[in-house]
């Protein structure tokens, strides 16, 4: 049986590229989000027939970065983009996800929906996972493996603190990726071309018949404030003429450190 | 949830330095408004030892064993039990546990939750505020949680530990609903038992483009090994093969917080900071002495890092007269 497949992409600005100031910066799919694309078109190639889609949450730039995913082969895509949406936190983020992989399985049931592990901006990590328990679906997060895909389940491997984790998930499931676990594949020219005539719905709170209470500025958590990490105070160069006399001065700043 | 919250419970699959940061950050949140601290482990087996720890309480989930059952069973099982204690906040380790089992039981709890928190504190109102990392580690973001329970995941190293004392919980046992789990655990291989988990790690020597190839790692498990510091990686190490991803730091790696990082051959992308510019002590070891590394280092050694990491070792030795 073909698997429905859903890669949830969030457009976000490069880490390289002033990510404090992202007003007005081109948006492109968050680092590991990557890994979860490639992760989705490789499992389609595993079992024949299956079909790909994207999934963003975001502002109307967030297009660009879903065109990117398109030009990788992924077929289709959806936008969830509504100014109500603004002003909410990972968990009412997920909520949304969870609403529109409903109404996307209410037409074609969705099997597996891939996530990297975290984002590039927020690094919270809690979508994935989230998205999972809006949906009553069982959850595997830093999965760096599909060791076996079947019509009803799969297999992964994980590595957790003191080892590696192999676990079992009957579908529908959710996953979140490390990089580890492939290598993103370039798109070709035919790709671009097609992704630039796709045509990318947009589904606002009431195609989602999303409750107020649980997203937006309803959202549980709010950031009060952000500021800009002060840089660390310069540094001491160690002098010495030799490695060994470098390596003396180091250790003796370091004894004194109570390093050694 | 309950508009009448009161005190903070700490939710542990394990007695682990990522436990007693729980208790160490959770006992200064208790104290500041007075309230109680309680530890909830899913293993009776280290009762005694986790009783030590501080806390007030400590609630023995008991029923079908929760250790190393995936996170939508410990959702499932925890639920009935949270609700019913009704604490104002609920801290999780910032371990691959902690951060999948969290976001589900926000959700599961309609719940707010702040992952990585680097500090926690409480309103007057008593909500919780917390400071995490963001924007690969550029800027710190201050979150309120406004409902409860606040749930929070704690950035490892970052709150002190507590230490056992002479103090022991009341040990109360809940039982937990038989979970019924769509995943299943299959297996679980611990990695080598000599090498120092990233995360939790106190000093770290860390290794990058420089070393110039798999076998320039020798030299710095040497250091690691006489310092007792874990290995890492910056990403060029680990992408072109010459160690395994567990080892890298960065924002596609670990993020960690030792109190000493070694920078050895790294040039410092913002990536690689990402993961590791809080570190209390940074010392760079690069040729380049214009790198970003080496303007961020605490200490920078200038030099051929294949003589000057030996030379530290010796350097060490000759210190502890062996």
């Amino acid at each position: 049986m073909p698997l429905n497949l859903l890669v949830c992409v969030k457009g976000t600005v490069s880490s390289t590229s002033g990510a404090l100031r992202p007003e007005g910066q081109p948006l492109s799919p968050s680092p590991l989000d990557e890994y979860a694309v490639e992760e989705a078109l490789r499992l389609k190639e595993r079992v024949p027939g299956s079909k790909t889609a994207a999934l963003s949450l975001g502002t109307p730039a967030s297009e660009e970065p879903l065109r990117s995913v398109l030009s990788l082969g992924v077929e289709s895509a959806v936008l969830l983009c509504d100014e109500a949406f603004a002003g909410g936190d990972p968990v009412s983020s997920a909520y949304l996800l969870s609403l529109a992989v409903r109404k996307l399985s209410a037409a074609a049931p969705v099997q597996l929906v891939l996530c990297g592990k975290k984002t590039n901006d927020g690094e919270s990590g809690q979508v994935g996972p989230a998205l999972a328990a809006w949906l009553g679906w069982p959850s595997a997060c830093a999965v760096r493996k599909v060791v076996e895909v079947s019509e009803t389940s799969l297999t992964v491997e994980r590595a957790l603190e003191g080892g590696v984790e192999t676990l079992a998930l009957s579908f529908p499931a959710v996953l979140t990726l490390t990089k580890e676990i492939n290598e993103p594949r370039l798109p070709s020219l035919k790709g671009k071309m097609a992704a630039r005539k796709a045509q990318i719905p947009r589904w606002g709170a009431s195609d989602l018949g999303a409750d107020a209470a649980l997203y937006g500025k309803s959202a549980a958590t709010s950031v009060v404030k952000t500021a800009p990490v002060p840089p660390r105070a310069g540094g001491v160069s160690i002098p010495g003429n030799t490695p060994e006399e470098k390596a003396r001065a180091l250790a003796e700043k370091l004894k004194e450190m109570k390093l050694l | 949830m309950s508009a009448d919250p009161k005190g903070i419970l700490c939710v542990a699959d394990a007695l682990c330095p990522a436990t007693a940061e729980l208790l160490g950050a959770g006992r200064a949140l208790a104290d500041s408004r007075g309230e109680p601290l309680a530890l909830l482990l899913a293993d009776g087996a280290e009762a005694e030892a986790a009783a030590a720890l501080g806390a007030d309480r400590l609630l023995l989930l008991e029923g079908p064993s929760l250790a190393g059952a995936p996170e939508d069973a410990w959702e499932a099982a925890l639920k009935p039990v949270l609700e019913a204690e009704s604490p104002r906040a609920v801290l999780l380790p910032g371990t691959v546990f902690g951060r999948s089992l969290a976001p589900r039981l926000a959700v599961a709890l309609r719940a707010g939750l702040v992952s990585d928190a680097l500090t926690l504190r409480f309103d007057p109102e008593g909500r919780l505020l917390a400071e995490r990392s963001i924007c690969s580690g550029n800027a710190v973001a201050e979150i309120l949680v406004g409902r409860w329970p606040a749930l929070a995941t704690l950035r490892p190293m970052a709150f002190p530990r507590a230490v056992p004392g002479q103090k022991k919980a009341e040990i109360l046992r809940r039982s937990a609903p038989a979970a019924v789990s769509k995943a299943r655990v299959l297996s679980f291989v611990p990695e080598a038992a000599a090498e120092i988990e990233l995360g939790g790690a106190d000093k770290v020597v860390s290794g990058g483009r420089g070393l110039g190839g798999p076998e320039g790692f020798a030299p710095l498990r040497e250091l690691a090994a006489l310092l007792g510091a874990a290995v890492g990686a910056s990403r060029t190490a680990v992408d072109a093969g010459w160690i395994p991803y567990r080892h890298q730091v960065g924002l596609t790696g670990r993020s960690i917080r030792p109190r000493l990082y070694v920078a050895c051959g790294i040039s410092g992308q913002i990536q690689h900071l990402a993961g590791m510019r809080s570190s209390e002590v940074i010392v760079g070891i690069n040729q380049d002495p214009d790198c970003p590394m080496m303007k961020l280092a605490t200490f920078s050694v200038q030099g051929d890092l294949v003589k000057l990491v030996p030379a530290l070792s010796a350097e060490i030795r000759r210190l502890r007269g062996a």
